[in-house]
């Protein structure tokens, strides 16, 4: 009864996200859409850092659709808004800045119900969970990827606990942009499709084996 | 709103044609809309007769394969790498794929929606001329003229310009010389001539050659007063002039030059002197080119009396190798060439240097080259490696005689620089008392080397086994490497060794077959191409030829002696020698057009082919490291 109650005071955004989990998900790796995202924040702590800008971009039938992708900067209320406008925004005079709450919207609308795809996707997520909780919204619920964990599945790498900047190398991935948001999320996307092929390669990929942790099963 | 994955698929694109005529707004919202895709090695894009996609390619990383089946035989048409565009003629065509597309290796693809891309050639006439002019001719880049009018543009780069006499080549001539009009004064033309450091000019009307004055048209007819120097240029100038088309060779204008007795031929459009003028050849020009050849430079070399005139012939011997290149003569030539110069300057400096000393030597002694200069691989100025060995001496001797040389080694160090050769920042020199030993001082080093490899010592002995004789008594050489030969086969562990310390250095491609360039600092995303290609094949070939006791030191003359050695390994020890001359080659053209060292090859300034054929030595490298281990028990060296 109350969870019913407070579903009505959710915005519509929400209703239509939530709605979305009702349809019936895709069954392979073909027809699935991923989101593969990264954030930019203030630090790591959880209760008291932000987010300053989130990067993502899908993938679609293996390929990356830079047309289907997402880039949004935060506004911050640590700041003082009237002395940022005073030295006109730092270096970046271009980039228009949102609010926490019209972020969080928008990159709620660009996800959907996709798959999820990070790297260490745990930090990203709970940090999404975090600005969903000061808007009084329940956690994402989305289904997620960590190609850190991918990566595991992987002949011989087990015990291998690796950066991002380590497996590009590994991977050969150049590393341009570096530490934004959306370069992060445009590398890990070309990482996810080099790992599942790699995958491939060595044994039959079942979708369900994406999602399983290397250490037991059920779901991330 | 910012887009930065766009804004880097931008960077990419606006390096390639036809991408780099489009303005940069209309790019960007092309890059907005491309797709990326990653294929694994031997993936199919698209099947010949496949009804087109809705994108077309260009290669982001990585190479692809086009073939075609005719009467069920497949054909491998072409690869494309980097940069290179393919797909797209069916899609403006509206037909199916004339051939099948495969990823050749790991590949990322850029796909770029034709929707958005048929207004741009509607738009852009410059794009669409170059559309159609590469749908004619098939080449890539058609309005690059190194592969005019070919059919595949990596044929033509392999096939090799054959002749190599200086008579067949080309001749350089200046291209759009000062003319002046038939108006002139005589008086201005010489001005324009002061002005400009020529010495002479072309009379022309509407850029047909019509006449020419030279200094000796001024000297003859004007100092003697036969003319005024305010009469016009007409009056004086030699008509008609002695033309030749473009494509003149070396062989030609000498006897143009001889049967008309002039110091000077036009060269214009098509040959006539109806036609338009592009050039002058002098007489000069070609005398440079002759003096520009080794006999000569190493003759030079025996009469010059200091260090400042070897310099300066040394400048020399660079302008050579560059030519040498450009002709595609045989890097193993270039290298013999260039280090029989090398050599010869250092004989020179020696014996300036003794006479310098105005006292001869107090006893027999030889100088050696280390490094790539006792290999016989140095073709750019390098650092100088050297050592002196001297005839062994009486103990109360010895204070004396090593006072000497290295007196006398730190001149020759000193004259080394000068013309050129750097210093050695690690001081292996003659001028370092290390490594200016008498022969039994000598012994007992390599002794301690082979017998305590520690990593110093190694890295020493990969230095010293290479030393190769210049000057002085010869026998003295010869004790020295029998010594290294003889320690070294009563303790082959140390071969272990040696092979443990290369293998640091392991094949440059990335799990993709991507080159491993430098992630960071001055030489970001450079290749380099010394430590990670040329440097194991050098040490691999070095470990055989000790553990054979082959007496060679360059690298492709030690493999070719370890092909008679092991048949049985042939064509590991061909293939890594091919892979060296390729290497050497890249090598040494890069550090010419850098002007340095050409220890880093900037990967993204390479042509595809070049690229592609860099990539196809590091396996080889990889085979001879694996060798290696096997051989010699690397897995048990501490």
């Amino acid at each position: 009864m109350f969870k019913w109650f407070t579903y009505k005071t959710y915005p519509e955004f929400f209703k239509t996200y939530l709605k979305s989990f009702k349809e019936k998900q895709p069954k392979s790796i073909e027809e699935t859409r991923f989101v593969v995202f990264d954030t930019e924040t203030t630090g790591l702590d959880l209760a008291n850092d932000r987010i300053l800008s989130i990067g993502a971009i899908a993938i679609n039938n293996n390929i990356i659709e830079v047309a289907d992708s997402f880039e949004i900067y935060l506004k911050q209320d640590a700041f003082n808004a009237e002395t940022v406008e005073i030295h006109g925004l730092l270096k970046d005079g271009n980039l228009i800045k949102t609010t926490e709450i019209e972020a969080i919207e928008q990159f709620i609308r660009f996800l959907g119900n996709s798959i999820l795809v990070a790297h260490h996707a745990a930090f990203d997520i709970e940090m999404m969970n975090a600005a969903l909780k000061r808007m009084k919204l329940p956690k994402l619920r989305n289904k997620t990827i960590d190609t850190g964990i991918l990566y595991k599945k992987l002949e011989g790498k087990k015990e291998n606990h690796f950066n991002l900047d380590v497996l590009c190398t590994e991977f050969n991935i150049p590393k341009h942009d570096r530490h934004t948001a959306s370069g992060d999320a445009y590398i890990t996307a070309l990482l996810f499709l080099k790992i599942i092929s790699k995958l491939k390669k060595e044994r039959t990929v079942h979708y369900s084996d994406l999602f399983r942790t290397s250490n037991h099963k059920g779901l991330i | 709103m910012k887009n930065t994955i766009a804004e880097r698929i931008f960077d990419f694109l606006k390096d390639y044609p036809p991408f780099n005529l489009i303005s940069k707004e209309t790019l960007l919202e092309v890059s907005k809309s491309v797709e990326i895709q990653y294929f694994e090695k031997d993936q199919i894009i698209f099947n010949q007769n496949d009804t087109p996609h809705e994108h077309f390619y260009i290669i982001y990383e990585g190479a692809i394969r086009l073939y075609r089946f005719v009467d069920n035989e497949k054909h491998n048409l072409d690869i494309c790498d980097e940069g290179d565009l393919f797909g797209l003629r069916p899609l403006i065509m509206q037909e199916s794929y004339l051939m099948g597309a495969a990823a050749n290796e790991e590949t990322i693809l850029y796909g770029i929606p034709i929707s958005l891309f048929n207004s741009i050639i509607l738009n852009y006439p410059k794009v669409s001329q170059f559309l159609i002019a590469s749908f004619a001719t098939n080449t890539r880049d058609p309005f690059s003229d190194k592969h005019k009018g070919k059919l595949f543009a990596n044929v033509s780069s392999i096939q090799k310009i054959e002749n190599s006499f200086a008579e067949t080549q080309s001749a350089k001539y200046s291209k759009n010389p000062i003319t002046c009009n038939v108006e002139t004064s005589i008086k201005e033309a010489s001005i324009i001539m002061t002005k400009h450091i020529i010495n002479s000019i072309i009379v022309a009307k509407d850029n047909i050659p019509i006449g020419i004055i030279t200094d000796k048209d001024i000297r003859t007819k004007i100092g003697t007063g036969i003319f005024s120097i305010l009469d016009p240029v007409s009056k004086i100038m030699s008509s008609p002039v002695v033309t030749f088309p473009e494509k003149i060779t070396v062989a030609e204008a000498q006897i143009a030059l001889l049967k008309h007795k002039v110091s000077h031929i036009c060269i214009t459009k098509d040959g006539t002197d109806q036609s338009e003028l592009v050039g002058i050849l002098a007489e000069h020009d070609l005398n440079i080119l002759q003096t520009n050849n080794p006999m000569f430079l190493v003759r030079e070399i025996k009469y010059a009396q200091d260090a400042e005139t070897l310099k300066h012939i040394r400048t020399k011997a660079s302008e050579l190798t560059k030519g040498y290149l450009e002709q595609e003569i045989p890097i193993y030539f270039i290298t013999k060439v260039i280090t029989e110069i090398n050599t010869a300057i250092t004989k020179r400096i020696i014996r300036l240097a003794v006479k310098e000393l105005g006292q001869d030597p107090p006893v027999a002694y030889a100088w050696l080259a280390m490094g790539s200069q006792g290999r016989s691989e140095q073709l750019l100025m390098t650092d100088q490696d050297n050592a002196l060995v001297f005839e062994n001496v009486e103990d109360e001797d010895y204070e004396r005689v090593k006072e000497y040389f290295l007196k006398f080694s730190t001149i020759i160090t000193q004259k080394l620089n000068i013309v050129g050769f750097e210093y050695c920042p690690a001081n292996i020199m003659a001028s370092n008392p290390k490594w200016c030993l008498s022969l039994k001082e000598w012994k007992a080093q390599f002794k301690d080397w082979v017998k305590h490899p520690t990593s110093d010592k190694i890295l020493l002995s990969i230095i010293f086994f290479d030393f190769e004789y210049i000057f002085g008594d010869k026998e003295l050489y010869n004790q020295m490497s029998e010594s290294v030969f003889r320690y070294i086969s009563k303790k082959q562990t140390f071969l272990g060794f040696l092979s443990k310390a290369t293998l640091d250095n392991p094949p440059p491609l990335g799990f993709f077959k991507q080159f491993l360039v430098e992630q960071d600092g001055e030489n970001k995303d450079h290749f380099d191409i010394k430590s990670r290609a040329i440097r194991p094949l050098v040490d691999a070939a070095r470990i055989f030829s000790l553990h054979h006791s082959l007496k060679v030191n360059n690298t492709i003359a030690r493999y070719e002696k370890l092909m008679e050695e092991e048949p049985q390994n042939k064509d590991l020890f061909e293939s890594c020698a091919n892979a060296f001359k390729i290497l050497l080659q890249f090598r040494t053209s890069q550090g010419l057009a850098n002007k340095d060292s050409g220890k880093f090859v900037d990967i993204n300034n390479l042509s595809k082919s070049d690229r592609l054929k860099l990539k196809s030595c590091f396996k080889p490298i990889k085979n001879i490291q694996d060798s290696l281990k096997i051989r010699f028990n690397v897995s048990q060296i501490p």
